[in-house]
């Protein structure tokens, strides 16, 4: 099964590295960027073959790990 | 003081860390594998040092965060056991929950590595007796993710109950935007838990302890450190 862990930083954090991004995109002439958020994306494959139990595991991942969530959100989304 | 040092793969101050408190305690260190699940007995003081813990991956100290020897430094400092983490250190206790908040990256998106000015905020804890109350001592910075984050919440209660123990400044001790160079919230450099009994700090104070170092600002801490015991004795 294939599932996909996708890590943002919450709103509000000042986050240099997306603004850095947006700086780029702008001087590269790329039009119409309001503004850039730097992300994490998870790729992860997992043995279970039951949506919900696959979904309680990586949200545990998510939240020992995968995430600070002093700063970040999370969304599991499981693919197939 | 018998302290522990431990010890992860891609930390890289953790001899530099030991020889300071050699200097300071005249004991030998005691390094700690972070794979151990206990702390050699009758620690006095846990130091996680500074480095690039598991190359920063994921989130800087992160990883460190959730290794074994962790949760004997959590059971260690629940029964007030005190805890010392310089740079990487400080981002692994932040991770592991011993200290609130987390280390962002600098405001200004680079690497900073030279000396700075903090400001002792107080004197009447074990991490700070060897220093006067606003003192201004001078140490080295080597991080790109320093920049002291919490929110308004938190702030509030480490300001209120002073347990911001040391603060980036001018060199005559201004707290100003200026000498805050890594855009910290309330220009934090090194905070305290709840109990005082956890300190988390950017800054490097055991690479200023030696003449030959070219200033010896850092001695003050580990000083304190000792003196604390000598006193408990």
């Amino acid at each position: 099964m294939k599932a996909r862990v996708t890590v943002t930083l919450k709103s509000g954090i000042l986050d240099p590295q997306g603004k850095a991004i947006e700086g780029a995109l702008k001087s590269l002439g790329v039009d119409g960027v309001a503004s850039v958020r730097q992300g994490k994306v998870f790729d992860i494959e997992l043995a279970a073959t039951d949506k919900a139990k696959a979904e309680a595991a990586l949200k545990a991942a998510a939240d020992k790990l995968l995430a600070n969530t002093v700063i970040e959100n999370y969304r599991v989304e499981v693919l197939s | 003081m018998k302290s522990a040092v431990l010890v992860f793969p891609g930390i890289n101050r953790e001899r530099d860390m030991a020889r300071a408190l050699k200097l300071a305690s005249g004991n030998e260190t005691s390094m700690v594998w972070h794979a151990e699940t206990a702390l050699p007995k009758g620690t006095d003081l846990v130091v996680v040092p500074g480095g690039f813990s598991y190359g920063d991956y994921l989130r800087c100290g992160a990883i460190a965060a959730r290794a074994p020897v962790m949760d004997a430094v959590r059971d260690f400092a629940a029964s007030g056991g005190l805890v010392l983490g310089v740079c990487n250190g400080f981002q692994i206790l932040c991770e592991s929950g011993l200290l609130p908040g987390v280390l962002m990256r600098n405001a200004g998106l680079k690497f900073v590595c030279r000396d700075v000015h903090m400001r002792v905020e107080r004197s009447d804890t074990p991490f700070t007796r060897g220093y006067n109350a606003g003192q201004v001592i001078r140490v080295p910075v080597a991080h790109g993710e320093g920049n002291y984050e919490a929110d308004e919440e938190t702030l509030k209660r480490l300001e209120g109950d002073g347990r911001v123990l040391y603060r980036y400044c001018s060199a005559d001790g201004v707290v100003d935007e200026a000498s805050n160079f890594n855009g910290a919230a309330h220009s934090i450099a090194g905070i305290v838990n709840e109990r005082g009994n956890v300190l988390g700090m950017m800054p490097h104070p055991e690479n200023h302890v030696e003449e030959i170092m070219g200033c010896t600002d850092g001695r003050g801490l580990f000083a304190g450190l000792v003196q604390q015991f000598e006193k408990a004795a």
